[in-house]
């Protein structure tokens, strides 16, 4: 979406690291860096009802508004509002742009102060760490001292892990949805068929494509038909397409998309090109390849010894992309270490993408475990 | 939402809760739909978690705020460290359990003291049921036929003690109950409680 200036969107925007940079896994110093993020809501006086989300690979802040780029709803509309289960009316709803994405916050596509030009591959590789630490730096800078919640699904989930190993004392509850607390050799093996499709573009030009005036449309978009595949499931692919034809009464013999499930997902591809930067992609995605929570602790429960966060897993039955096993690891580390932790498994034929539909068991579950923290926590109504 | 006015509860239930300290930390093993939890977070202020086969259960819990995951007392209990709760209760379930002295054992070792009631099997309707009709008892409390019971190890109160003490648990408390779970004024270790209660709660402690 180079077409887009980042500064010209809704919302908010924040220079971080203005006093004290911020040290990235791979070693590099970032800042001052730009963050774009999303309030919905009031904070409280004693800013103790701010629930912090955590977006998706593809996602963005835009939760619960009119997307400013795609004129679609936002991503989790069904869940963020007034008398919704992240209640508007009751809690303060953040959501920002990850670092490495393309929607205000720094990323490959903003311009490298150094050179006065755009990043493009000069830009650090980033983790799902380095995520959370940039958030922190926002929660720090909005002088909250402790987050309500922490949530998020799937790249979501992995902050949001994150969030509760690296800083407890600042989560009062912490919900994972169809998250894993590492990327598993399937999943990287996805994300690297689809970055191999980005490169493959000769309108990558290298990751300078910016500076060519073009963009790797066609490697964008294969990269995201194929991992649109693995956000569904293959009864729900049935059910939508089965093998209807596309527009036609018969086979044509060539490579046209004759059937529904090939014409749909060329649209999915043409219409993220729209909205997402192909290096953008590139960087996000190795930050979920190098996730591994246990690695870097040394032991699952060693992440979360002596936890005093209240967790919430959820899963979905056909998700085979963060499978429920993947969450049932988790509570069995939380579980070891005492930690107060409940997980439901929602049953759905949606696939991975069940997170983001109207599933209205999770919406109550999800309103049920809110509530249940509020009155823990003393929260006023 | 567990705001609001306290539930009642059923009358074995209460009697567990009575025997829960307030403030405690609680592990409810086969928690149900979470009643019991309810119950202790809103009379005693206990910090309460659920372990539930049934994903309906877990889930009706979670929604009312209350913490829970879907599991199995045979296999799932080896996760929780030692000494990590107060009390770990199992409710009617004992019997369901493929492996009860594990079952007991890893209780003994999670909590410091454990609660479980279960059907008494010394009852004289089951007795006389086998003896005069020569047929697998089936009662109010135990529906089930012999082929579809989820229950697979039954014991008669007489059995439990032995085995309690066997594993060297000491039993602080014993009540035998009637079929509607209120209490019979006998004590469950008494031989009479053996023939005439038809369930029984036990507080166990480690000796």
């Amino acid at each position: 979406m180079p077409t887009t200036e980042s500064k010209s969107l809704p919302g908010q925007h924040i220079e971080l690291g203005k006093n004290g940079k911020l040290r990235l896994d791979c070693g590099v110093e970032l800042g001052p860096f730009p963050l774009a993020y999303q309030t919905y809501g009031e904070l409280n006086a004693d800013k103790s009802n701010a629930i912090l989300i955590c977006h998706a690979l593809t996602g963005d802040q835009f939760v619960a508004e009119t997307h400013p780029v795609t004129g679609k709803a936002g991503w989790w509309d069904q869940m963020v509002g007034p008398g919704k289960p992240m209640d508007t009316d009751r809690y303060f709803i953040i959501c920002a742009n990850v670092i490495g994405g393309c929607l205000g916050t720094v990323g490959p596509k903003e311009t490298d102060p150094a050179t006065g030009k755009p990043y493009g591959l000069n830009f650090p590789v980033i983790t799902i760490a380095d995520m959370v630490r940039a958030q922190r730096m926002l929660i720090d800078h909005l002088g909250i001292d402790q987050l309500f919640a922490v949530i998020g699904g799937s790249m979501g989930a992995m902050q949001v892990l994150d969030w509760a190993a690296r800083y407890p004392e600042r989560v009062f509850a912490a919900i994972p949805v169809a998250g894993a607390a590492r990327h598993s050799a399937q999943n990287i093996a996805f994300h690297e068929v689809g970055r191999q499709a980005i490169m493959a573009d000769p309108d990558w030009h290298g990751g300078d494509y910016l500076s060519h005036s073009t963009n790797p449309r066609r490697g964008l978009a294969v990269a995201r038909m194929a991992a649109h595949i693995t956000y569904l499931s293959e009864t729900a692919l049935h059910r939508k397409f089965g093998r209807n034809l596309q527009d036609r009464e018969t086979l044509t013999f060539g490579f046209d998309a004759d059937f529904q499930v090939e014409s749909y997902l060329r649209h999915q591809g043409i219409t993220f090109v729209e909205r997402f930067d192909a290096n953008s992609y590139l960087y996000i995605t190795r930050a979920m390849d190098y996730f591994d929570l246990a690695a870097e602790f040394g032991s699952l429960p060693a992440a979360f010894e002596n936890t005093p966060v209240r967790f919430c897993l959820v899963s979905f039955t056909s998700d085979w992309l963060f499978p429920t096993p993947e969450s049932r690891a988790v509570v069995h580390a939380l579980n070891a270490v005492a930690a107060n932790v409940s997980f439901v498994e929602i049953d759905s034929d949606k696939g991975h993408d069940a997170f983001l539909l109207d599933e209205p068991e999770f919406r109550d579950v999800l309103g049920g475990f809110l509530n249940g923290c509020a009155e823990h926590k003393g929260l006023n109504r | 939402m567990i705001s609001g006015s306290t539930p009642s509860i059923r009358v074995d239930l209460q009697l567990i809760a009575d025997m829960v300290e307030p403030s405690s930390r609680v592990l409810d093993v086969g928690c149900g739909d979470g009643a019991l939890l309810q119950h202790l977070w809103k009379t005693k202020g206990v910090d309460g978690r659920g372990i539930e086969l049934s994903q309906a259960g877990v889930n009706a819990c979670v929604r009312n705020g209350l913490s829970a995951i879907q599991g199995d007392a045979d296999t799932d209990l080896k996760d929780y460290p030692s000494d990590a709760f107060d009390y770990v209760i199992l409710s009617q379930t004992l019997q369901a359990t493929r492996n009860p002295q594990i079952v007991l054992d890893h209780m003994a070792r999670i909590g410091r003291r454990s609660i479980i009631s279960f059907p008494n099997f010394g009852y004289w309707r089951v007795r006389m049921s086998l003896a005069w009709n020569g047929r697998m008892p089936v009662t109010d409390n135990l529906p089930h036929k012999w082929y579809d019971t989820p229950n697979i190890h039954f014991c008669t109160i007489r059995d439990f003690v032995d085995l309690s003490h066997e594993m060297n648990l000491h039993v602080e408390r014993g009540l035998a109950l009637n079929g509607k779970g209120r209490p019979m004024g006998v004590t469950a270790t008494s031989a009479l409680a053996n023939i005439m209660a038809e369930q029984a709660v036990f507080l166990l402690r480690r000796g």
